[in-house]
């Protein structure tokens, strides 16, 4: 038993990274003795689980994942939604409009446009199915205001951090309002339009720098800077 | 009127030194640059140079596929084409897809699908897009490389990369990653795809003329033609994603690249 | 664009039976691996054309038509003839053959012909210049695919053969710049008789001459071409797997040896 990589080294498809008796875990697979990397990506281990988090990805739908999506076509009972992902989702009309209290007031419209965006919790899905979503839940629902932002979604984890620390940092810092969709869309809501370059500016450092030490660092130091103005 | 007589340029194709007419030996690649990431609408992409060829490929996927009557249950379906610009050769090329390229495009498909994870997203599509800019021999196997790291550059989960090199025969002489004129007037062309650590070929084509000896030492040849492309397009795509990963040395190493 | 093929017709349990199978060395129809089945060969079948040949290898029913016409030369070979090769999967042969224009798999199928036939030098095109430069015989080789039951290539490739092998040309005058064509007829000059031969991978087993079954079933396929002089000629490969190196060069080794008894076998046809 061997293993061939160190933690967060870069690795790409068809490396060795580990021999032995491991559990191939995410994008990794085992042939005979060898666990080779299918992506490219930081090599990681815990224990005898081997895995490489991607550099890059499309998202895959999970179940329970809250996502952020775009209506691309209205239906007789419900509507398609582009989320981001291979697979576009569905979210039926009995899913939806139940409470319509996000971002911050109600809204009135209670139907769904082309073009317009969704906060959804993913349902059900089975990869013979398209995804299903639902938006009854609160804070779920039409978004009406805000930016929104790309990110790869292998990066989301780091953008929300230990227990929401690195988001929680971001909000408090900034007062700005953040919705975060594992499918790797972001969307801010700010009254101040400098916070909210800022706050732009620091996630695209977060999803660059995802990977690397001292981040949360230099994440605070940029607050301090262009924030707090110290 | 003026009968037009051309000299004959086979007959300069390897020299009393056992050199090539530009100057290889007979088991020396031509140079190659292979750069990742180069157009940003594509979710992957990769540009090749080796020698006069020019080739940019580019990945779209996994992705809805349409129409829906080619859905898979259990994988991804693969999408490949391979097209040749119009300036791309000496004499214009009709826009329209040619034969060849229909081939090509299908022969590339089957290279890159046995390296592909397509189970891992079923009914979805994922589209390889293949622009031949400047064609000067070997284009299949120039487009295969680059073409396997626009797919790895997509984020689509590989087993490996797939590597491809060309043999080929001249006046007697068995040689390596054959040149327009090369290919043109030699007289066997041998065209392999490789997956180095599943000792696997996933494309082999040929067309001219080689005895059962010359045969084995050709198709050796390009499997050792396949190792060292595999090098080259490893370090490739490392060069890309270490720019990304080492932010704070990222300004110089830009400009080794350049 | 090539697009990953995937078909209703393929059944799973048959396809894992016909792997089974292989790793025993048997198959579906009882034949050894090395096995080709009976192959049929009919010549002279269509009085209208120049030289035409039906083959059938088990079911497999493949027909060629062979036309020789005057027209121009390619600018590159000015004093050479001109050799065409057409794959036509015609919706009688297969529910799955569809109407419409050539798709890659017909494509392919005409390309390796072509290829065989091409690099083998089998037609002696250099004697088919009529006024150099300006006048040369082309000849149309038309496969037309009649029954789908496995190995087209071959078939296809055999028929072809055949029919150039039996195909008669005009004889000619060239009177001011004219040309005349006579009642007499001549053999087409022939230089050399390619035979590919094809293999499927079926689990880790190679086979001769798949039948629709086995195509099914196999990952990969090998097409050998070998000429007159025991040189391999041309490859193709197809499906969605791969070959280990070793294979491949037994594969060679083996196309060596059964061309021969097909290339037999063809001639004694044909004679």
């Amino acid at each position: 038993m061997t293993i061939l990589a160190q933690k967060k080294q870069l690795v790409i498809p068809g490396e060795l990274v580990a021999k032995g008796e491991y559990d191939p875990d995410l994008n990794v697979y085992k042939d005979g003795e060898n666990i080779y990397s299918t992506m490219i990506g930081l090599f990681e281990y815990q224990g005898s689980r081997i895995s490489v988090v991607p550099l890059k990805h499309c998202y895959f739908p999970f179940v329970d994942d809250i996502i952020i999506g775009r209506i691309t076509d209205v239906g007789m009972s419900g509507w398609s939604v582009d989320i981001n992902s291979p697979y576009s989702a569905m979210l039926p009309v009995t899913e939806f409009g139940a409470r319509q209290n996000y971002p911050r007031k109600r809204e009135t419209t209670q139907s769904l446009r082309v073009g317009d965006l969704v906060k959804a919790k993913i349902i059900a899905f089975d990869r013979s199915r398209d995804p299903l979503l639902s938006a009854r839940d609160r804070e779920l629902g039409k978004i009406t205001g805000g930016r929104m932002i790309k990110i790869t979604p292998s990066k989301i984890p780091r953008l929300i951090g230990k227990e929401g620390s690195m988001i929680n940092l971001l909000k408090k810092e900034s007062a700005c309002s953040l919705s975060v969709g594992q499918n790797g869309i972001v969307l801010v809501t700010c009254n101040s339009p400098k916070n909210e370059e800022v706050v732009v500016e620091l996630i695209k450092m977060i999803e660059h720098e995802a990977h690397t030490q001292g981040l949360t660092d230099r994440v605070s130091e940029v607050i301090n800077r262009k924030l707090r103005g110290v | 009127m003026y009968k037009l007589v051309k000299p004959d340029p086979s007959k300069n194709l390897i020299n009393d030194k056992g050199l090539r007419s530009d100057g290889r030996r007979p088991d020396e690649l031509r140079s190659i640059k292979l750069q990742v990431g180069v157009l940003d609408n594509a979710d992957g992409s990769a540009y090749i140079e080796q020698g006069k060829n020019k080739i940019i490929a580019g990945v779209y996927g996994p992705r809805e596929i349409h129409p829906k009557h080619l859905i898979i249950s259990d994988r991804a379906a693969i999408r490949c084409r391979y097209r040749m610009a119009p300036f791309s050769t000496d004499e214009r090329k009709h826009p329209a897809p040619s034969r060849r390229e229909v081939e090509i495009s299908k022969v590339i498909r089957e290279a890159l699908e046995p390296s592909v994870l397509s189970e891992y997203y079923p009914r979805t599509v994922i589209d390889i897009f293949i622009e031949a800019l400047q064609c000067d021999g070997g284009t299949r196997c120039a487009s295969i490389v680059a073409a396997s790291l626009a797919l790895a550059d997509a984020g689509i989960p590989l087993k490996e990369l797939v590597s491809s090199c060309s043999v080929g025969k001249v006046k007697g002489h068995v040689i390596v990653d054959l040149y327009d004129l090369e290919d043109k007037y030699g007289e066997a062309d041998l065209p392999i795809a490789l997956m180095p650590n599943h000792n696997l070929v996933t494309l082999i084509q040929m067309d001219g003329k080689l005895s059962k000896e010359e045969f084995d030492k050709a198709f050796n040849m390009a499997l050792e033609g396949c190792r060292k492309i595999r090098n080259l397009q490893n370090d490739a795509l490392k060069r890309k994603y270490k720019l990304e990963s080492d932010t704070e040395n990222s300004k110089d190493s830009k400009e080794e690249v350049k | 664009m090539s697009t990953t093929p995937h078909s209703s017709e393929i059944l799973t349990l048959e396809c894992d039976h016909i792997i089974d199978l292989a790793s025993k060395g048997k198959r579906i129809d009882g034949r050894a691996p090395m096995d080709y089945r009976k192959i049929k060969i009919q010549t002279g079948i269509i009085e209208k054309a120049n030289g035409s040949a039906q083959v059938d290898i088990g079911q497999t029913k493949v027909i060629v038509g062979v036309k020789i016409e005057a027209g121009t030369p390619f600018p590159d070979t000015p004093n050479e003839g001109v050799q065409t090769v057409n794959a036509e999967f015609t919706p009688l042969a297969h529910p799955t053959f569809e109407l419409g224009p050539p798709q890659e798999n017909s494509i392919e199928l005409s390309r390796i012909v072509d290829r065989n036939l091409r690099e083998s030098k089998a037609i002696d095109l250099t004697k088919l210049s009529i006024i150099p430069g300006k006048k040369v015989f082309v000849v149309f080789i038309d496969l037309n695919m009649l029954d789908h039951y496995g190995n087209l290539i071959d078939a296809s490739t055999y028929a072809a053969l055949s029919a150039l092998l039996t195909s008669k040309l005009n004889k000619y005058e060239v009177k001011n710049d004219e040309l005349v064509i006579k009642d007499d007829q001549q053999p087409l000059p022939m230089n050399d008789y390619p035979i590919p031969i094809t293999f499927a991978k079926i689990g880790k087993t190679l086979m001769l001459d798949p039948n629709i079954q086995e195509e099914n079933a196999m990952s990969t396929r090998l097409t050998v071409g070998i000429d007159n002089e025991d040189c391999v000629c041309a490859m193709q490969k197809g499906g969605l797997g791969g070959f280990e190196p070793s294979e491949i060069e037994s594969a060679v080794e083996t196309a060596i040896q059964k061309s021969k008894e097909i290339r037999k076998l063809i001639m004694e046809a044909t004679r």
